[in-house]
């Protein structure tokens, strides 16, 4: 679990940057690193999106960003990953998750950025609230 | 016990945390939910994590948990 803890770098702010994962993830060993950059879209099916507004029930949350980092080091053969999310407002354009995932070879790494990815949407107690001109809403709230 | 809501579950109770007696586990605490606050039967789904870990429905709670409401999750 140390070596898992050492190699993976999760973090919940109100700004996050692409940079610092990418910097946590360099390693000589590592051929191949994979980067997913989440930001604001400015419309959600055709209507114009003003600002999100993300609540994270923050120690539950980097539990299971943990989970899903340690998952990637010890099933996957990632080297070292970085998964970051933010908290608060942000507007179109602005930077909202960034995961960074490095392994030897570039397979590895692809496969591990989608998991992660794909798993902290439907895992992670992260909420995200939509602000339209005529309204607001919790997204995914409802089926 | 003391209950954390988050997203709009929080909405819906109209605060971010409520204080509960009298509920023997995760079953009994949804449905007292429910009965409490109708809005929350319309979501995609509900789940209680117990000590920041998901808690199915035949976990037992006990005073000190720390016990939250969870939404459906859109993070990302």
């Amino acid at each position: 679990m140390k070596n898992v803890s050492m190699n993976c770098l999760v973090k919940i702010a109100a700004d996050i940057n692409v940079q610092d994962a990418l910097d946590f993830v360099a390693s000589p060993d590592c051929g191949g690193v994979v980067l997913f950059v989440g930001n604001v879209r400015n419309e959600t099916k055709g209507k114009k999106v003003l600002k999100l507004f993300f609540e994270c029930y923050e120690p539950m949350a980097i539990a299971e960003m943990e989970k899903i980092a340690a998952h990637t080091i010890t099933n996957l053969g990632i080297k070292r990953i970085a998964i970051l999310h933010i908290t608060g407002e942000k507007f179109p354009g602005e930077t909202v998750v960034v995961i960074a995932a490095a392994a030897p070879h570039r397979a590895v790494a692809f496969e591990a950025c989608e998991y992660a990815i794909d798993t902290l949407k439907q895992t992670v107690p992260i909420w995200k609230k939509e602000f339209f001109e005529d309204g607001a809403i919790w997204v995914a709230a409802h089926p | 016990m003391r209950v954390l809501l988050f997203g709009i579950a929080k909405d819906l109770a109209g605060a971010p945390a409520i204080t509960i007696t009298d509920v023997a586990n995760v079953a009994a605490l949804k449905e007292w939910l429910y009965v409490q606050y109708p809005g929350l039967r319309e979501l995609r789904s509900l789940m209680i994590a117990v000590n920041k870990v998901y808690a199915d429905d035949e976990q037992t709670l006990s005073p000190g948990d720390e016990i939250a409401v969870i939404p459906p999750v859109s993070g990302g």
